[in-house]
């Protein structure tokens, strides 16, 4: 059991009180994207009210201070995930950009034909797809850890998978459409005794637990923001130092140069190398506010009530026949994969709606999860810390309504 | 809930449970594969054309009711008729998911269907189908569609 005063966080989701289709909202599409509250929307908009102006330029009063709340909010974000400089915190659109970043400016200009890229069966398609382009335009050879009935990495073969040619290993903390928490940190101990350098998807993590890049020892570490309640369009990469020093800038433009000239450019500084263009400042102050609104509940709080959740919901679903739970590893966020017996995910999901229970059916953007169970889809119930027992019980009640109207 | 009932009709649920003409034609001499990435229906649909008469139509694949009862519906409807008037089924149907007026002596059983017009998200679903019935008499080879 948690300490948190559901109802008072409740209250901070203005978007959680309405009705769907005449039934409370149950938002449990969290791992999709999470709600914001209202500190964080106010936030943006209080930026936009009082503060709007382009950042890193301009002597102007409103210039200066829009740098200012950019700037902290970098602070903040390192300080999230414990990082030793501002300097090595990047912003991105996601992770998914921050992943095309390291794949392009990091491990391209390193590899060559026949190299390896080293991933997992249970990655998203975000952590898939930029290293399949980078072994397009390089000839690297991806291999892929495989995974086990339970939706764990299984590291049988591990160490053999790790060899010489093996240029960097990309990870995700926790598995999005399954929930299994993997365990990167000896993963990347391992990878680091053989000198191999380590990316770490956190997108599914960061909303859910205290992340430490340093504790971790990661060589790169991504997420997204809207998972973690702040603004879509907006999230982070962290890098070590002297890697991103030594790396060449991803996109060219304004804010990322010291100097132009047509015979000769001088980029700048990190962070401001790989920030080319005129960034989502709004989104970032929305990041440093929702960094502050976890803080304020408190993560360890958070994690404790998810996991609260996760129990109980797991305990409920298993009671119910004809349910069966894809995805039973030990470790694992709140994230509950399931097939009804005889009813296709899509209809689930739109059964579920009509009683106003948001959940994710289909592939979850990890389509060889997919494929190793054999099944085109799942529905899948993700939770945040605001969710409710309350909650689970309508989740329980739509499945049951779902095997009636199937049965 | 009256919106559910109203998508999932007994016809509905039955031709889910069992789809008719839920086979391989042998001697199909046009076939298609459809696909919606979305959500994960998948099928091919076989079609024996005799001149300009669908002689034989079937259809294999998983997805969710809709699109296989849909499906199985369409297979019922379009055997036997001239490309002409499969033409004029399809179009039928297709008014029917998007809430304009029918022709109901046309369209008969198949109004079953036009329960997705209050769910959006599911006309895809429910015109995977029709998309690649129609791909497979307009092809003379195998082909792909998506209603992504």
């Amino acid at each position: 059991m948690s300490n948190l005063n559901i109802n008072a966080i409740r209250a901070d989701f203005p978007i959680l009180h309405q009705e769907i289709n005449g039934y409370p909202l149950v938002y449990l599409d969290n791992a999709a994207t999470s709600q914001k509250p209202r500190q964080v929307i106010d936030a943006v908009s209080h930026y936009y009210l009082h503060d709007n102006a382009n950042i890193h330029r301009g002597v102007h009063k409103l210039s200066q201070r829009s740098t200012d709340m950019y700037e902290a909010a970098r602070g903040k974000v390192r300080q999230f995930l414990n990082a030793n400089s501002d300097k090595e915190i990047i912003f991105t659109r996601g992770a998914t950009e921050a992943i095309n970043l390291v794949a392009q400016s990091f491990v391209r200009p390193k590899l060559q034909a026949g190299d390896e890229i080293l991933i997992s069966h249970l990655e998203h398609h975000a952590n898939i797809v930029p290293w399949q382009i980078l072994c397009e335009q390089t000839g690297a050879k991806l291999k892929v850890i495989p995974m086990t009935q339970s939706g764990e990495l299984d590291l049988t073969d591990f160490d053999e998978m790790l060899t010489e040619r093996t240029r960097i290993l990309a990870i995700g903390q926790v598995s999005n459409a399954l929930g299994t928490i993997n365990p990167v940190k000896a993963m990347i101990a391992k990878s680091h005794a053989k000198d191999i350098p380590v990316l770490i998807d956190g997108a599914q993590a960061v909303p859910h637990m205290t992340v430490d890049v340093k504790d971790l020892d990661c060589d790169f570490y991504v997420f997204s923001g809207h998972k973690m309640f702040a603004p879509t369009g907006i999230g982070a990469l962290y890098g070590r130092e002297e890697l991103l020093n030594a790396m060449p800038p991803y996109q060219g433009g304004g804010d990322m140069i010291l100097s132009v000239s047509f015979e000769k450019t001088i980029y700048n500084e990190l962070p401001a190398k790989f920030e080319a263009g005129t960034p989502h400042i709004a989104g970032v102050i929305g990041l440093g506010a929702a960094i502050d609104y976890m803080w304020q509940i408190g993560i360890d709080n958070i994690a404790a009530q998810e996991h609260h959740l996760l129990e109980i919901a797991t305990r409920k679903i298993e009671a119910l026949s004809g349910v069966t739970i894809i995805g039973t590893a030990p470790e694992k966020a709140a994230v509950i994969s399931f097939m009804i017996e005889g009813v296709h995910p899509h209809d689930v999901g739109t059964i579920f709606d009509q009683q106003g229970v948001a959940i994710r059916t289909g592939h979850h953007c990890a389509q060889p999860v997919m494929e190793f169970y054999d099944i085109p889809a799942t529905a899948r119930a993700s939770f945040a810390f605001y969710n409710s027992e309350e909650e689970i019980d309508a989740l329980i009640n739509a499945i049951q309504k779902t095997q009636e109207l199937f049965a | 809930m009256s919106d559910l009932r109203e998508l999932y009709q007994q016809v509905i649920m039955d031709h889910n449970k069992r789809p008719r003409n839920f086979r391989e034609i042998d001697q199909a001499n046009h076939l298609a594969h459809g696909n919606n990435p979305l959500c994960g229906d998948k099928l091919v649909v076989y079609v024996k054309l005799e001149g300009d008469v669908i002689e034989d139509v079937s259809f294999k694949g998983s997805g969710c009711a809709i699109s296989m009862a849909s499906a199985s519906l369409m297979t019922e409807a379009l055997k036997g008729k001239t490309i002409e008037e499969a033409q004029a089924i399809y179009e039928q149907v297709h008014k029917s998911m998007t809430g304009e007026e029918t022709d109901r002596n046309l369209l008969g059983k198949l109004e079953v269907l036009s329960g997705v017009k209050e769910f959006p998200a599911r006309v895809k679903c429910a015109t995977l189908s029709w998309h690649t019935v129609h791909a497979a008499i307009d092809s003379e080879h195998d082909i792909s569609i998506s209603t992504e």
